[in-house]
């Protein structure tokens, strides 16, 4: 137990140490999906916006959880040139769209049934937020959600949003 | 009888520890009502189970059980009278996650006039390798009191020790597979005060005489399982486990488990499973001994004699309707029935008459009924 | 018996660092073990009563009970 959690600590510490930088921002790689409301969205179409990326399916808790969390973030700062993109990972579509009349949301939810973009987006756990700035760059991954977790999306978009 | 049984005090604490998964177990409460009609042994009563989470990060969990036995089992009516008797458990559970590794801790007790099994147990759980691999460890300790009806002095205690390694794999999007290790360690008076082994004996009138069992003062075992579970391409699953077990009282046994789980529609969910158990004798172990004090050590415990189980299950839960409640998420009714077939190569129905050593084997069924209510909050 | 318990917390520690493994069934492929039915243990009430009726008339006892699967969420 205790030697488990100091070696990411310790990893950390060492790189920070040794002086490193922050890599580059990375392009986001661009996709293009077919949406709820019908017809596809690409994500280089919203280039000039901060984009946050959430892949969300119905049988992952956390996900469920997050999603009237995320409806009040798309509420919030949508008028400042922010879109959500909620990206469902499903191979059926179907549990997602019945879900969604219990739980509405403004955001567009996108339907990656062949799981093409998590892929390419490496998505490593399931919720997944992928940060993106106004000049389609990846500037944050958060993987998972706890309780809490939404103030830290709130901080990421509000420093996005200033650029 | 009575002292394995008590193993289900770590058997419980061992169980109760729920599953990684990165996420901690929904809040629910189960009532539950067991029932099992057996060999002259009828036992029921209620288990309550309530867990409830706080913040993500932490689950405590109760569950209150009784056991209402009303015996008149082949081993009562030969040797004593037939008994009622209540025994009451309780355990307390705390698991706590961080990150990838669940904590759990439990503590049980349980109580009878003649009987008392105090544990407490400690698990581990990791993910690992991409949330793929789940590696668990635990420890349970047990305090056990004997005691016995009639005899005030009588005061014996047991000592119990268990270790167990799990190791859970996912290999397919379909296919997940387990392997359980579990070490146990008693030491103290491990057998029944109240049972007695019989001997040849030509002076009396039956031509066989009964004195007290003595057991050996330590037993311990070694336990392996490979399960695997698969889902099947129209949403149904099938499971399989195989354990073995060997002791140092000489027992070895297998066990084979095959169930199907078969949602219909989405409200009911159907399963059916067949178990087969077969073990060999203890070597201290013998329905008839030739003479009184034949050996050191002498037993005639069916648990302990060479035998067979087979046991037929089938079960249905269903999922209530919602009822409006805002603080009941869903909620289920299961009846499952159980019905198992007990067949003894080696322990003989002294009440069929015969020549002593001749009476015919002894087997018999019984029903086990689980009829259960649980909410999800 | 301890050393064998020291051994395996050393090896749950080494491996939490080991990450050089690519999950070979992804996050988003994990819907089948959400599944209640997929579950090794649905209602825990019940496991552990016919556990007791098991072990309250065989000799054998152990090895038991399964952790892991699941979705893998966070």
């Amino acid at each position: 137990m205790r030697p488990a959690n100091l070696l990411p600590a310790l990893l950390l510490a060492t790189s920070l140490a040794a002086g490193a930088t922050a890599p580059a921002p990375e392009p986001a790689p661009d996709f293009s999906l077919p949406s709820r409301d019908g017809g596809d969205v690409r994500l280089s179409d919203l280039r000039g916006q901060v984009v946050m990326i959430n892949f969300w399916a119905t049988w992952c808790g956390p996900c469920r959880q997050e999603m009237p969390l995320l409806e009040q973030i798309q509420a919030k700062y949508e008028p400042l040139g922010f879109t959500l993109l909620g990206v469902n990972v499903e191979p059926d579509s179907a549990p997602a769209t019945t879900w969604l009349e219990k739980v509405p949301v403004s955001f567009p939810i996108l339907f990656d049934t062949q799981n093409a973009v998590a892929e390419r987006f490496g998505v490593q756990g399931m919720p997944s937020s992928v940060f993106v700035d106004r000049e389609g760059r990846v500037r944050h991954v958060h993987r998972g959600y706890k309780p809490g977790d939404e103030a830290q999306y709130a901080d990421m978009i509000r420093s996005l949003v200033k650029e | 009888m009575k002292a394995t049984r008590y193993l289900l005090v770590l058997a419980v604490a061992a169980v109760a520890a729920p599953a990684s998964g990165g996420v901690l177990p929904e809040d629910r409460a189960d009532v539950l009502y067991h029932r099992y009609d057996g060999g002259g042994v009828t036992i029921d009563g209620p288990s309550l189970l309530v867990r409830k989470k706080f913040a993500e990060k932490y689950s405590v969990s109760a569950n209150y059980y009784v056991d209402m036995v009303s015996s008149a089992s082949i081993d009562v009516v030969t040797t004593a009278s037939p008994y009622k008797e209540e025994r009451t458990q309780g355990s307390l559970a705390f698991d706590m996650l961080n990150d990838k590794t669940q904590y759990s801790v439990s503590v049980t007790n349980s109580d009878e006039n003649d009987y008392t099994a105090n544990s407490a147990s400690f698990d581990l759980s990791q993910d690992l390798f991409g949330d793929l691999t789940t590696l668990s460890i635990g420890f349970s300790r047990g305090w056990d009191e004997v005691r016995k009806r009639g005899d005030a002095n009588f005061n014996e205690p047991v000592d119990r020790r268990s270790y167990r390694l799990g190791l859970s794999q996912i290999l397919t999007p379909t296919l997940m597979m387990g392997f359980a290790f579990e070490t146990v360690t008693d030491e103290g008076f491990l057998n029944n005060p109240y049972r007695s082994v019989r001997y040849l004996d030509p002076d009396s009138p039956a031509g066989y005489a009964y004195q007290p069992e003595v057991y050996p003062r330590t037993r311990t075992s070694n336990a392996a399982s490979l399960s695997a579970r698969y889902f099947l391409p129209y949403r149904a699953a099938v499971h399989g486990e195989y354990r073995y077990f060997t002791d140092t009282w000489g027992i070895d046994a297998s066990t084979l488990q095959i169930g199907y789980t078969h949602p219909l529609g989405k409200q009911w969910i159907l399963e059916a499973g067949y178990r087969w158990y077969n073990q060999s004798a203890a070597d201290f172990y013998s329905d008839l001994f030739d003479r009184p004090d034949a050996q050191n050590f002498m037993g005639r415990d069916k648990e302990l004699s060479t035998f067979t189980s087979h046991m037929l299950s089938a079960g249905a839960t269903y999922e209530l309707p919602s009822f409006g409640w805002k603080f009941l998420r869903r909620s289920t009714v299961n009846l499952f029935y159980d019905r198992i077939r007990y067949e003894y190569d080696d322990f003989r129905d002294v009440t069929a008459g015969g020549a002593p050593g001749t009476e015919q084997l002894y087997g018999f069924d019984a029903d086990v009924l689980r009829l259960f209510v649980s909410g999800w909050f | 018996m301890r050393a064998r318990v020291t051994a395996i917390l050393l090896l749950l520690a080494g491996a939490t660092g080991c990450s050089g493994v690519e999950p070979w069934v992804k996050p988003y492929e994990r819907q089948n073990f959400a599944d209640p039915i997929m579950s090794a243990d649905r209602d825990p009430v019940s496991s552990a009563y016919l556990n007791h009726v098991f072990e309250a008339r065989e000799g054998a006892r152990g090895a038991l009970g399964s952790h892991g699967g699941g979705c893998g969420c966070n």
